[in-house]
């Protein structure tokens, strides 16, 4: 259809009053040539988009009488930077100043069917044609409509900086031209795209759009807006993971406290409407709720593990040649944004708006319409503005619950999670085993296995749609979401021989879901804390090792960049060390050098209420994505994937006793910490190798946790197997579960004259 | 309901609410000044740090009957005028850095390096990677990296 070559494509101007055009995507790519790696074929993103291909001409670009251009993006922003480098690519196509471009987020459209899921780190790759299409559209509907007014011809014309100039140097605002260039009736109009040679914003590094609201306070979240009569809303949750109410014994007594409004049970608790947050706290508390069992009753860390073993995929004979074993475990993790899960919602007889941080607000809004008895078209889903996500937000829990209680209450509710329910009734990444064979003869690798195996890893957000309506076109024959998905996100990097990489799940009892890189940074620890082994009895330097099984140039140049930059094999202190490590996917390569220190006096460093631990000294971290669209944000990216591996090859992790997780607090989930960052980190943005963008969201976790592994094992003469390292000592006094939440503090005046930290 | 006075942002406030009420909640949900946000409730992720007659503090854990008339809060929306322009030189260092990701954790960020700095100047010393180290406030999108290097550049730019 419409790609007629690599730049040219078709695209519309729609009927509007004022100039608003629209694109659709060129076809998608055939598969390679045949190949052991199904990745090579397809990958998770080819998946999506392909999957977001027959509505992509829905996405429209508008100019404004005022000059501006305005973009709803079908996407979610929660700090992943997709906002600015959207009105990066407008910007581009259309010759505007970025600052002229207003990139919004869209309210849930269901006519995009799978086109509006913010995941698999996709939207660039998915959005980076049809977004400049429509740019490049309105771009020649302006000159068109400029040549008319100038008596000149198209081709005399340049657009430069939003105004439109003549051979005379008479200037015209793109503004003054907005209404004229308008159309009365949809057209379909062949454009030809900006070449790669003449950017002159993408590939420039550029801040973001939204900075300035982010550092004066004025960037808003769903739990600043202003809805009327929204009022704080919380819910007493039960002391097990998924417990549910039995009985209420003072129900009066409670909605009788000071501010509260209304006292309700639902679903997944008792939810308390206040004035305030703080008298939902309080109310919250002075519940006395008799608790029904939940769905992981009885369970801990060690039950877990045993299903997990009983669960594991066999490995098959042993071969007779020599091999290298080993077993991994990795800890249930949170996900929890620093925005807990929360949400806006107004239901009234017969309709209902909400506004949430939602990466899938398609879903949402079916699911939400059908807990309320509503048709889906009169649900309002808003998108708003999220303070992290790292795989939260793909889903819609605190929605759900917002829409439940505004109906149960007939009043608008701003529902919000206590940190303690996201900690502790939030989703998780799932607890997981990995165990990896690989078999050898002198310097050929000959196999390499892994068994993957974890607690069942909820995809039902829309991801787990489109992979539904497009599994029977893959070559992987009739398997689940879980094995699909498995399948399409993970590579075998290395010229290993027959490869086989299997994903078993188990128990479906706990809340969980796609943690940032999903499977990705615990399959990539194992596998490269194997490739350490491997070149240990094969006698080669661990970078050597990868260099010289490494399937092509582009990904050796990234671990040559930061064995280079991170002077790989410099001498070290005993009980110090680096690691190296490599990962690709999302279209990209990336590498990770890391210098850990693990001696006594650094493992041992005091901090208050804090896990200290090994220390990363050194962080570099080279990265090829192909076109990097904005080597700023993609850095941002890549130094936040950086922080997520070290937390979790050192500090965080969730432990499961008895039916709960006993984290509740920052100061009991050891996300890294100023403490634990490096005080040298490096991210290196290799020139672009390709004219298409990769995903980056998600990249820079994997290699880095693998890193850190990496060199805690050479610094301590150990390899780790069991993640994170400090998983085995509990390093807090586990709060009460009865009641929830902890209470608010009161000695803030007293603590903040205690200044000095440490 | 019992009234408290106080100053926010320059500004002299009367509002009439439960004394145990925790000044987050009347800034944000009485007052409508969202700039602290809520990430803990229970004084561990500073995402609410403001000012105290200059120093840091938390509003979530601070009963509102504790604030006297003459006391003045400074929260983000507040801190620019504090140094006399449109923007505080930390938050000029946060943009030149270009530090927020997500975002929601920046306005407490940049409330602590203020109140760092102010500290560290008063004793009369430069920011140490110790001093950097001791920062408590959690940024989940792992931001600190540009913080730190922020606040080396906010400092310089700060009298």
């Amino acid at each position: 259809m419409t790609a007629i070559g690599r730049r040219h494509f078709l695209g519309y101007v729609l009927a509007a009053p004022t100039l608003l055009t629209a694109a659709e995507l060129g076809p998608v790519a055939g598969p390679g040539l045949p190949s052991p790696e199904i990745t090579d074929l397809l990958d998770l993103n080819d998946l999506m988009t392909a999957a977001a291909l027959p509505t992509a001409n829905l996405i429209s670009v508008e100019v404004d009488g005022d000059g501006t251009v305005s973009f709803a993006l079908p996407r979610a922003e929660v700090g992943q930077g997709i906002t600015t480098s959207t009105a990066m690519l407008i910007a581009e196509e259309l010759a505007v100043p970025l600052e002229r471009v207003r990139v919004t987020l869209a309210d849930a459209r269901p006519e995009l069917v799978f086109n509006q899921l913010t995941g698999g780190s996709n939207t660039t790759i998915a959005t980076y044609t049809p977004i400049r299409v429509a740019a490049a559209v309105a771009r020649l509907r302006l000159l068109e409509a400029a040549a008319a007014e100038l008596g000149s011809a198209v081709a005399d014309l340049t657009l430069k900086a939003g105004v439109i100039s003549g051979p005379g140097g008479d200037g015209i605002d793109i503004g003054a031209l907005a209404g004229k260039a308008a159309s009365a009736r949809t057209r379909r109009v062949a454009v030809e795209l900006t070449a790669r040679e003449s950017f002159t914003v993408i590939g420039r590094p550029h801040n973001r759009i939204d900075a300035l609201d982010a550092v004066t306070g004025r960037k808003k979240f769903a739990m600043d807006l202003d809805v009327p009569d929204a009022k704080p809303t919380m819910v007493c949750r039960p002391p097990t993971i998924n417990g549910e109410v039995g009985s209420v014994a003072n129900l009066a007594e409670v909605r009788a406290m000071p501010g509260v409004t209304d006292v309700v049970v639902i679903s997944t608790g008792v939810a308390v409407r206040a004035a305030t947050f703080g008298q939902c706290v309080d109310a919250v508390r002075a519940l006395r709720v008799s608790w029904r069992p939940g769905t992981a009753e009885g369970k801990s860390d060690e039950s877990v593990l045993r299903e997990l073993r009983a669960a594991e995929l066999p490995l098959g004979i042993r071969p007779p040649t020599p091999v290298v074993e080993g077993a991994f475990t990795f800890y249930f993790r949170s996900n929890s944004a620093l925005e807990p899960n929360c949400a806006i919602a107004d239901v009234r007889t017969g309709r209902a708006e909400i506004w949430s941080a939602m990466k899938s607000p398609i879903v949402a809004q079916q699911a939400i319409a059908a807990k309320l008895g509503l048709p889906p078209g009169r649900v309002t889903v808003h998108v708003t503005e999220g303070g992290g996500s790292f795989g939260r937000k793909l889903f819609f829990d605190a929605a759900l619950e917002a829409a439940e209680v505004s109906q149960r209450v007939g009043k608008p509710v701003k529902l919000m999670w206590h940190r303690a329910d996201d900690s502790r009734q939030g989703r998780t990444h799932p607890m997981a085993i990995s165990r990896v064979r690989v078999s050898y003869v002198g310097d050929t690798v000959l196999s390499y296995k892994q068994r993957h195996t974890s607690v069942s890893t909820d995809l039902g957000h829309g991801l787990g749609e489109i992979i539904t309506a497009m599994a029977a076109r893959l070559p992987v024959g009739d398997i689940g979401f879980s094995q699909t998905f498995f399948q399409l996100s993970q590579t075998m990097p290395y010229e290993f021989g027959i490869s086989s990489r299997l994903l078993s799940e188990t128990d479906k009892g706990f809340n969980t879901g796609s943690m940032r890189n999903v499977y990705s940074p615990d399959v990539t620890c194992a596998r490269e804390l194997i490739v350490d082994q491997l070149a240990a009895r094969m006698g080669k330097d661990p970078r050597r090792f990868r260099h010289d099984f490494l399937r092509d140039d582009r990904s050796r140049a990234v671990l040559a960049k930061v064995a280079e930059a991170g002077e790989w094999g410099r001498p070290m202190p005993e009980g110090t060390a680096q690691g190296i490590a490599f990962h690709s996917e999302y279209k990209a390569v990336s590498a990770a050098l890391v210098e850990i220190d693990c001696r006594p006096e650094t493992v041992d460093r005091p901090i208050r209420d804090g896990v200290t631990g090994p220390r990363v000294t050194k962080a570099v971290f080279a990265v090829d994505v192909g076109l990097a669209v904005n080597p700023r944000g993609l850095e941002a990216q890549m130094m936040g994937g950086v922080m997520d591996g070290i937390a979790l090859a050192l500090t965080s992790s969730l432990h499961l006793r008895d039916g709960h997780f006993l984290e509740a607090s920052w100061d009991n989930y050891f996300y890294t910490r100023q403490w634990n960052t490096p005080p040298d980190l490096r991210i290196i943005v290799m020139p672009s190798t390709s004219d298409r963008p990769g995903g980056a969201g998600e990249l820079g976790v994997a290699a880095s946790m693998a890193a850190v592994a990496c060199a805690y094992g050479r610094a301590t003469g150990t390899m780790p197997s069991s993640f994170p390292i400090n998983h085995g000592t509990l390093s807090f006094t586990p709060k009460p579960t009865i009641p929830p939440i902890p209470p608010s503090p009161a000695d803030g005046l007293d603590r903040a004259r205690r200044t000095k930290e440490t | 309901m019992p009234e408290h006075t106080f100053r926010v942002n320059g500004e002299q406030v009367t509002v009439d609410v439960a004394g145990d009420v925790r000044l987050l909640w009347v800034l944000r949900d009485i007052l409508g000044i969202t700039g602290p946000k809520y990430g803990c409730g229970i004084d561990v992720c500073k995402a609410c740090t403001s000012h105290l007659n200059g120093e840091a503090v938390n509003p979530c854990a601070i009963p509102v009957r504790d604030l006297r008339p003459a006391d003045e809060v400074t929260t983000i929306e507040g801190l620019a005028a504090t140094a006399g322009g449109d923007l505080h030189p930390m938050q000029q260092a946060w943009l030149d850095h270009d530090v927020a990701q997500c975002g929601y954790c920046q306005p407490g960020q940049i409330m602590a390096a203020v109140a760092l700095v102010r500290r560290v100047a008063a004793e009369g010393r430069a920011i140490t990677d110790a001093d950097l180290d001791g920062l408590r406030n959690i940024c989940r999108c792992g931001t600190y990296a540009r913080i730190r290097e922020a606040i080396r550049a906010g400092a310089e730019n700060m009298t």
